[in-house]
């Protein structure tokens, strides 16, 4: 036990001498939780519009005017034919268009049916398709105004968002970014801590000192276990206080389950460093295996639903995935075991078998 | 100059003779390319929605075949109590659930007026705007079409005189739409050149910040430093294989897109190129300035992995610039991967030239100039 206890301090003093990783570790997540709350957003707001009105007429400046009444859009220019139109999109001055067609109110006053096309720039597809309706909801709700009197048909739709009722992004990246988190220092950290004794050679002096196999993965476990959860309660109280993110569930349960998710990512951690044998490539396994799969394919920022069918399978083994589940149901949600509980299990079982799989294969190295 | 041409031979056969790094810039951008292309996507399709009919007429049955039919949802469940729908809602098995209420086909007629509820999981943030845009086109669709069933007389009266002025009807705006670009909204063409971009921004500074962190850790920059090689010959002979590698990586993403994912090319490839020769210099200058501040690989892995997330989460390489709040939006301008990812979609994608793209292209010159200037004058040929 004693021997333990040195090892863990010895590894303290490490952590804590190299300024720089520690600096980083500890920034990244605060960092992150900034970016992510004011950049990974999708919401498509004050749209710059360009107009195309080769006549303009008392009809068509009136449905201009809407567009500015509306606030979301910005008129950036007002053309007489579409030819300039392309160079607008190509420079990003412009996202989205309105063509008039000649004789506009003409054709409206008579009754009859007047034309107009709406063109996005659907480079991104979302936000082309976002645009699009849009802008046809305003000259939806301005025909209806023409007609009223007609009596044409409505059905309204009353939209009411559950869990996220602002359909902020920053609710959603929080749950995600405890994932990374945890992902970068349990599994990243500890596989580049173990393989830099082997490459060191230091690793031979630990194994022949009287330190059991299972002690010197403990001593060399633990104070990043403690840095991860740091560095989680530290990304779960910015958010709360910049961001107003909600816990609607249980805290206890929360952090709870991100033990479970720690101990996942430590034993992923420890089989990487009992493969490899230099830091280069402990960090490229550990990038591509752990990283890269908890940023892409947990559903942390784009839905697994979405991913071709090769992908959602491959998403299912990735930790990551069902802690985002988890701690999204506990965060937004509120909901507990009772929903959970399938999840939870299928976290367990993963960090039995790795813990498994991790251990022998570290003490197999023993022999 | 021969010195520099030695350095350079001996960066070169480094590089070809580790397998791990040969693997970094081979086989690991075709990978990435493949996984990001396929993963990231926001495209929203087949979502599953439940439905709550309370009304049970022909109208409401009509609305639901029209949700059936716009191929974007796929129905869970026809008829289920509120409750159930709201236990599949927690349960995370359904997106959006609509509700038709009682009396929906009577008020319609009766008034012309009637509601349905969408009540989406906004859990799933930026699907539940387009989910909810979708279905409110569809109810804009089927009301109009509705419309015209209950009255026909007005519309084929319409219709036979409409050459006749002024018969008072309904005024009517006929709206057609086009994405520009994009037309079959695939999301691969708009990921593609952004994460080419991604990849040559990758292998330029982790490479050479590594590379250059490694001579440290092992002492051979020591041994390098006492020759007479020149600063600024050393850089040069260090940076230029690296260079080159960028250069051949973005050919491969370019071959791997065009077969794989069938990318559009609209623009000129060659202002591409050049654009990526300019880019590069920017992206190696960051790694030597980085390699500058570090002591080891790992401190050089963290700073960088540390840089690049900052870069490409903040490049609109995920999710557009112009949905970021507008301080972000200004902060953004200095990030280069911004600039040449705005361009890379803009050649490829819409096909723009030079004159569209000349404040990007400035930018990017300036960016080359000044990180260039600040990792060569950082830069000592001396350990403290």
């Amino acid at each position: 036990m004693k021997a333990l206890l040195g090892l863990l301090r010895k590894e303290a003093l490490h952590i804590i001498r190299d300024r720089r990783t520690l600096t980083v570790l500890l920034l990244l997540p605060v960092v992150q939780v900034i970016i992510f709350g004011y950049a990974i957003r999708t919401d498509v707001d004050n749209v710059r519009l360009a107009i195309v009105d080769p006549a303009p007429d008392f009809m068509t400046l009136r449905l201009r005017n809407r567009f500015t009444a509306a606030g979301r859009f910005r008129t950036v220019a007002v053309l007489r034919n579409e030819r300039e139109l392309d160079s607008l999109f190509q420079k990003g001055t412009a996202q989205g268009a309105i063509l008039f067609e000649p004789r506009f109110a003409e054709r409206l006053g008579r009754g009859t049916t007047a034309h107009l096309m709406i063109i996005t720039d659907a480079t991104e597809p979302n936000t082309g398709t976002i645009i699009q309706n849009d802008i046809a909801s305003v000259i939806q709700q301005f025909e209806r105004e023409l007609g009223a009197r007609s009596g044409a048909l409505q059905i309204v739709p009353r939209v009411r968002l559950r869990f996220n009722p602002t359909a902020e992004s920053k609710n959603l990246f929080v749950p995600g970014l405890m994932a990374f988190v945890l992902t970068m220092i349990s599994s990243l950290m500890t596989a580049i801590t173990i393989t830099r004794e082997k490459e060191t050679g230091t690793m031979e002096t630990l194994l022949v000192s009287p330190l059991r196999p299972w002690q010197i993965i403990v001593g060399k476990v633990a104070p990043y276990v403690i840095i991860g959860f740091v560095g989680v309660v530290g990304v779960l109280i910015e958010a709360g206080l910049i961001f107003k993110v909600p816990i609607q569930g249980s805290l206890l349960l929360l952090l709870g389950e991100g033990l479970i998710y720690i101990l996942v990512s430590l034993s992923i951690g420890v089989l990487i460093s009992s493969r490899t044998s230099s830091q280069r490539v402990a960090m490229m396994a550990a990038l591509l295996g752990t990283m890269l799969p908890t940023m892409m394919l947990s559903g942390f920022i784009f839905p697994v639903d979405s991913m071709p069918v090769v992908l959602r399978w491959v998403s299912n083994i990735v930790p990551a995935k069902w802690f985002v589940i988890i701690a999204r149901g506990i965060m937004l949600k509120g909901i507990g075991l009772t929903y959970l509980w399938q999840e939870t299990l299928i976290l367990l079982g993963m960090s039995l078998v790795l813990l498994v799989l991790s251990t022998r294969s570290f003490s197999e190295r023993l022999e | 100059m021969r010195r520099m041409v030695f350095l350079a031979r001996a960066e070169v056969l480094h590089i070809v003779r580790d397998r791990t790094t040969m693997a970094q810039i081979l086989v690991v951008p075709v990978l990435q390319l493949l996984v990001l292309v396929n993963a990231a996507t926001f495209v929203v399709r087949n979502t599953a929605v439940a439905i709550v009919d309370y009304d049970h007429t022909a109208t409401s049955r009509g609305l639901i075949n029209r949700v059936a039919a716009s191929g974007n949802f796929r129905i869970d469940e026809r008829s289920l109590s509120m409750e159930q729908a709201n236990e599949k809602l927690l349960d995370g098995a359904v997106t959006m659930v609509v509700t038709i209420p009682r009396d929906f086909e009577k008020s319609l007629v009766r008034t012309g007026v009637a509601p349905v509820q969408l009540i989406l999981n906004a859990e799933k943030g930026s699907a539940a705007g387009i989910v909810s845009s979708y279905m409110v086109s569809i109810l804009g669709n089927y009301s109009r079409e509705l419309g015209a069933e209950l009255h026909p007389r007005k519309r084929i009266v319409q219709s036979l005189r409409s050459d006749v002025p002024p018969q008072r009807g309904e005024p009517r705006i006929d709206v057609r739409r086009r994405g520009w670009y994009n037309a079959s909204l695939n999301y691969k063409h708009y990921m593609v050149p952004g994460v080419l971009v991604a990849l040559v921004t990758l292998i330029g500074t982790l490479l050479s910040a590594q590379n250059i962190a490694r001579e440290k850790e092992l002492g051979t920059l020591e041994q390098l430093n006492v020759t007479p090689i020149t600063r600024a010959q050393f850089i040069a002979a260090k940076l230029l294989p690296l260079w080159v590698l960028g250069l051949v990586d973005l050919t491969i993403g370019l071959v791997v897109g065009k077969l794989v994912f069938d990318i559009p090319m609209r623009g000129s490839l060659l202002l591409l190129f050049a654009v990526a020769a300019i880019y590069l210099v920017v992206a190696l200058a960051v790694g030597l300035l980085i390699s500058t501040i570090v002591e080891t690989q790992q401190q050089a892995m963290f700073v960088t992995f540390f840089i690049m997330t900052a870069y490409l989460l903040l490049s609109g390489l995920f999710t557009p610039i112009d949905s970021m709040a507008p301080w972000v939006q200004v902060v953004s301008r200095i990030n280069p991967v911004r600039w040449f990812i705005t361009i890379s979609r803009a050649i490829l994608v819409k096909g723009a030239g030079l004159t569209e793209l000349a404040v990007p292209f400035a930018t990017l010159l300036g960016f080359a100039a000044v990180t260039l200037t600040i990792a060569v004058l950082r830069y000592r040929k001396t350990t403290e």
